[in-house]
């Protein structure tokens, strides 16, 4: 397969869009991918993105009937226009169906959309094989819908395209307020007297708007992927619902701008698909590298919180035996005396192995100063850090007994899985309640496994 | 109206992909996953695409292959996502099946050249001319009867999935209504969830070589869905699914035989058609299945408001 790459005054033609087409389809797409990533954004968060999917399969028969009704009518059965506002009407009454379906009967959410989307594209193939004998059925080009014609769009399409982007734009905003609440607790605003059904009819008529003209456009199936990838990789990088969106639209407006140049510059790469792998690929990049829920964040946050507690563990077991071999006495601070490995190791159900790497880790950071193998010692900001955490553990074991009624031999393992949260704010406000400055004793009797022997 | 020996073989067809389909379907609906069979239809094309460039045939079983692994796939990476990415998995299936497709269409584009892979034909299938492909013959009872490709395929599909629902029934049930449960009983959920998807992807795939993914999407699904409102029992639930879906097969093709002459126009697609009767079937059970229609519903609530009333 020959494969010519383009010289660089092609490259520049494009990205300066100097080709009225491609001028036209870079705008478009890039337009279109604004729009849907905005409105995809909420669909995302109302967890609806299917929606988009069951829509688009439930244009079909519209616009196989309107072309029906068209020709019979003695009209032009091709009219733009016309095609588009059958489709319209059966995508809007398949996702009216799909929300009767739902709130009547134990059917759910995605069982209602699969049947929605199959009956009616199953009606759509049936009425489009009705059509298919009759004039002008085959210049109608009917079956672009599923495919899309991205590299043959028009300035009508482009007007067309940039009205319902700006209807949503205002749309959005407008609504904004209503859409957050719905898309994040639906039960709340219907309890504060919002018209939910109402406003989810609404959202989901701007997606029926933006999928119908992204139909022609880009085809039945990248439509969909416009309206979910853009939203769910901006959601990687913001937990924030007005950044969120400004990033989707962004991300989408990128992607139809990146995939309809590259298609234009490249002999043979069908525009849709191209905007989709473009998509694909910015999701992809998010889904690693995502600054708010990336997965490389979430898996080092989750591995420093690890470390964290395994050193807090490790400190606070090496605090209690030296307080164990220092004195019985209340309320005072024991010396910073070397402990037994042995001892160390009985304290939790930790491996040699396990408490081995523990006690490296902490000797790089400081927190160890000695540690021939059998015995260690901390250092001096190891114990202090140790005497902090046994008191942070302790000031919450007494708080659960004196404020949440739990039995003293119960404490020790909740106050296990709080403590490394506690924060200074926190801490100061236990010192209030409990009414203690010093380092408390334990409220109950500290088990090694040792002990029990 | 005639019926030929033909229009009886697209029927058995049809319900047989209808049967095979019900099955894993009706798991699909109880694990809210139905979208599942649409994301694998969809996300099959570039394994189709790839079987046929690696080993530079039609043959229809590499192409099986190669498919059915990308359907697997699919949700593989479905799973993937949603459990890494913390993404809603309907977006993540969303995310994967236009991936997938997307990937299929430009390798078809790409190889247009020397790949007669139409788009078109794995969407709307031709079940009508199915019958035509004779895989061999039988004789029974001195008839001779002339098997056709599809029946043959789709009647193992169906056996397979038989066998596996029934080897499996209590690992499937337990893992489709509880997990959890599933895995302190021992039985591996995430195994029984792939299990299920391979049925899945086997089942799309040999069915829309066949018929069309259309009928499998509708047939999966719709089917499981009505049985849903008529029964509170998996096995019978099984069994109704699969009746309903045959029934639905046959009822579709005399649709698509009658409708066309009555309205005046020249024909109509079976494939479609039978989908449609899937939906009819649905509605009906949506309205007046004996528990949970809306008839029954709406009378029990008039029933108990005039029973308070009065006391």
């Amino acid at each position: 397969m020959a494969f010519e790459w383009p010289g660089l005054d092609a490259v520049w033609r494009v990205a300066t869009l100097q080709d009225y087409n491609t001028r036209l389809v870079v705008l478009s797409t890039f337009i279109l991918g604004l729009a849907s990533g905005l409105i995809g954004s909420f669909l995302l968060l109302r967890k609806r993105s299917l929606m988009g999917d069951a829509l688009s399969h439930a244009c079909l028969p519209g616009i196989g009937i309107a072309f029906i009704v068209m020709s019979l009518a003695g009209g032009e059965g091709k009219s733009l226009l016309g095609l588009l506002i059958g489709a319209s009407v059966t995508g809007v009454a398949g996702v009216g169906l799909v929300l009767a379906v739902r709130n009547t009967s134990r059917i759910k959410d995605d069982t209602a959309m699969g049947i929605v989307l199959s009956v009616f594209f199953g009606g759509g193939v049936v009425v489009l094989s009705l059509a298919q004998p009759m004039p002008g059925a085959q210049a109608a080009g009917l079956e672009s819908f599923i495919y899309g014609k991205t590299a043959s769009m028009i300035w009508n399409d482009f007007l067309l395209i940039s009205g319902v982007a700006a209807a949503v734009l205002v749309a959005s905003l407008l609504f904004m307020k209503e859409f957050t609440l719905l898309a994040f607790d639906d039960s709340y605003a219907q309890s504060q007297g919002w018209p939910i059904h109402a406003l989810d009819v609404l959202m989901l008529s701007l997606v029926a708007a933006v999928t119908v003209v992204g139909l022609q456009a880009v085809g039945l199936i990248l439509i969909i992927a416009f309206l979910i990838t853009p939203a769910a990789a901006a959601r990687f990088w913001t937990n924030n619902l007005r950044r969120m969106l400004v990033l989707a639209a962004v991300i989408g407006g990128v992607s139809g701008w990146l995939g309809a140049a590259v298609s234009a510059l490249l002999p043979r790469l069908p525009a849709g698909a191209v905007i989709v792998l473009v998509a694909a690929f910015i999701f992809t990049l998010s889904m690693f590298f995502g600054s708010a829920r990336g997965v490389l964040k979430r898996s080092l946050a989750q591995r420093n919180l690890k470390r964290k507690v395994g050193r807090q563990h490790l400190l606070r077991a090496v605090f209690e035996l030296q307080e164990a071999s220092f004195c019985n006495t209340v309320r005072e601070t024991p010396p910073n005396v070397s402990v037994a490995f042995d001892m160390l190791l009985n304290k939790r159900s930790w491996s040699p192995q396990q408490l081995r790497k523990l006690i490296r880790r902490a000797a790089r950071e400081d927190h160890i100063e000695v540690f021939d193998g059998k015995t260690l010692r901390l250092s001096e900001s190891g114990f202090g850090e140790a005497a902090r955490t046994t008191r942070n553990h302790r000031l919450w074991e007494l708080f659960l007994i004196t404020h949440a009624d739990i039995a003293a031999s119960h404490v020790d393992r909740d106050a296990d899985s709080v403590e490394h949260v506690l924060s200074a704010d926190m801490v100061r406000e236990l010192e209030e309640k409990l009414d203690t400055r010093h380092l408390p004793a334990s409220p109950h009797p500290i088990a090694t496994k040792g002990a029990k022997a | 109206m005639t019926w030929y020996a033909i229009d009886t073989w697209i029927v058995v067809i049809g319900a047989l992909c209808a049967m095979a389909a019900a099955l894993p379907g009706c798991f699909l609906v109880l694990r809210k996953m139905s979208m599942m069979g649409d994301a694998i239809s969809h996300a099959v094309l570039p394994g189709l695409a790839i079987a046929f460039l690696v080993t530079g045939s039609r043959a229809s079983f590499s192409m099986f292959i190669g498919a059915a692994i990308v359907g697997v796939l699919t949700a593989v990476f479905t799973q993937w996502i949603s459990n890494w990415g913390k993404v809603d998995s309907g977006a993540s299936m969303g995310i994967v099946f236009t991936t997938l497709f997307a990937v299929g269409l430009l390798l078809i584009v790409q190889a247009a050249d020397h790949v007669d892979l139409d788009p078109g034909c794995v969407l709307y299938g031709a079940i009508e001319l199915a019958p035509w492909d004779i895989a061999t013959t039988w004789t029974l009872g001195g008839v001779q009867l002339e098997i056709p490709r599809a029946a043959l395929v789709l009647g193992s599909v169906f056996l397979f999935n038989l066998l596996i629902v029934i080897f499996f029934f209590k690992e499937l049930k337990i893992a489709a209504f509880d997990p959890d449960l599933a895995t302190t009983q021992g039985i591996n959920a995430n195994l029984m969830h792939y299990l299920l998807m391979t049925q899945v992807a086997v089942t799309t795939v040999a069915s829309f070589e066949a018929v069309g993914s259309i009928i499998v999407i509708a047939m999966l699904i719709v089917p499981a869905a009505t049985a849903h409102l008529l029964t509170d029992r998996l096995g019978v639930m099984l069994i109704l699914a699969a009746g309903l879906g045959a029934m639905a097969a046959g009822a579709g093709h005399l649709m698509a035989l009658l409708l066309p002459g009555w309205l005046g126009f020249e024909s109509a697609t079976t494939s479609g058609m039978m989908a449609v009767a899937t939906g009819v079937f649905f509605l009906l059970a949506w309205m007046l299945a004996p528990r949970y229609g809306l008839l029954t519903k709406t009378l029990t609530t008039k029933r108990i408001r005039h029973s308070r009333e009065l006391s």
